[in-house]
């Protein structure tokens, strides 16, 4: 029987790398998004490991409806990140100061 | 049916969280922004096979058909088709690398510790097979979603169609001097416009 405080744990250090991640790689939006997916994995876990140790499906609703909105997140973010490297030629978070007036 | 031991589902959870968390680490630290996709794939291919020991089947499918089949790889073809510089994306990488570490450890430390030290408050009987229903994980779950969560699965659906027309409206653009076909005008138009008859002199004989 897996420990419920076991995969807590887990999905805390993937959290926690997820957050690393997006200090470390401060420059490249592209690994932004990948961190931000990181980080909805990791909560998708917290729900999924509650849904089964309560025995209640609505965590896996949830879940679902999770996996929907970082779906439109990424496509949208995707997006973005085209308009601004056809625009500028780089995808460097400190270039993009456009609206800083 | 053979009965299997009580300790095969652990070994399986402990090698697949090991391997997700060095998996995670690869995605944050790889130099390769490509290397960086393929390893979050890996990550969510060992999340979906731990999802189906913990009995979400359905949602284990879609993460990897949905989230690996599609987003993954859109977000592998951006990466491709951005012509990104590597070496000057990784400048700035020692310099927030401790703070980044440090702030990730004390998170880590935090949360695990409101786990560890909390969780007498929480009944969390650890059932053993509480989500094993009779009609399996995928019906129970698309019941639920169709009675009980009906205008919340509605409002995801539009905010998918949200994402299509934001994602096509803002990539779109339009090219100067593209020949492009007008419909109106072509239905519009009268024999008038295009046919002139002219009233000639026939040729004489030789």
């Amino acid at each position: 029987m897996i420990g419920l405080a076991h995969l807590l744990t887990l999905s805390t250090i993937l959290f926690a790398i997820a957050v690393c991640g997006i200090f470390i790689n401060r420059r490249s939006v592209i690994l932004l998004l990948m961190c931000v997916e990181l980080l909805l994995l990791a909560v998708n876990f917290n729900f999924i490991a509650f849904a089964y140790y309560l025995g209640d499906l609505a965590g896996q609703v949830f879940v679902f409806f999770i996996l929907t909105v970082a779906a439109a997140e990424a496509a949208i973010g995707l997006a973005i990140l085209v308009v601004l490297f056809r625009n500028r030629l780089s995808v460097n978070v400190e270039e993009f100061s456009l609206l800083k007036g | 049916m053979q009965q299997i031991p009580e300790i095969f589902p652990l070994i399986l959870f402990y090698g697949w969280s090991g391997m997700l968390i060095a998996a995670a680490v690869g995605v944050i630290t790889a130099r390769n922004p490509v290397h960086s996709v393929l390893l979050l794939v890996l990550c969510f291919v060992i999340s979906a096979a731990i999802w189906l020991l913990l009995r979400a089947e359905f949602l284990a499918v879609a993460l990897v058909l949905v989230y690996v089949g599609a987003v993954m790889v859109l977000l592998l073809f951006v990466v491709m088709m951005l012509d990104i510089n590597v070496e000057r994306m990784r400048e700035g990488l020692t310099r927030y690398a401790p703070l980044g570490v440090l702030v990730g450890l004390l998170l880590a430390a935090q949360l695990s510790s409101v786990w560890w030290l909390r969780r007498s408050g929480l009944e969390v009987a650890a059932p053993a097979d509480s989500l094993a229903f009779e009609e399996g994980n995928t019906q129970a779950l698309g019941t639920l979603l169709y009675t009980e969560h009906l205008y919340a699965f509605e409002i995801a659906g539009y905010i998918l169609l949200l994402a299509i027309i934001g994602a096509i409206t803002l990539t779109l653009r339009r090219r100067k001097g593209l020949r492009v076909q007008q419909v109106s005008e072509q239905v519009a138009v009268r024999p008038e416009s295009r046919v002139r008859l002219v009233r000639m002199p026939a040729e004489k004989d030789q």
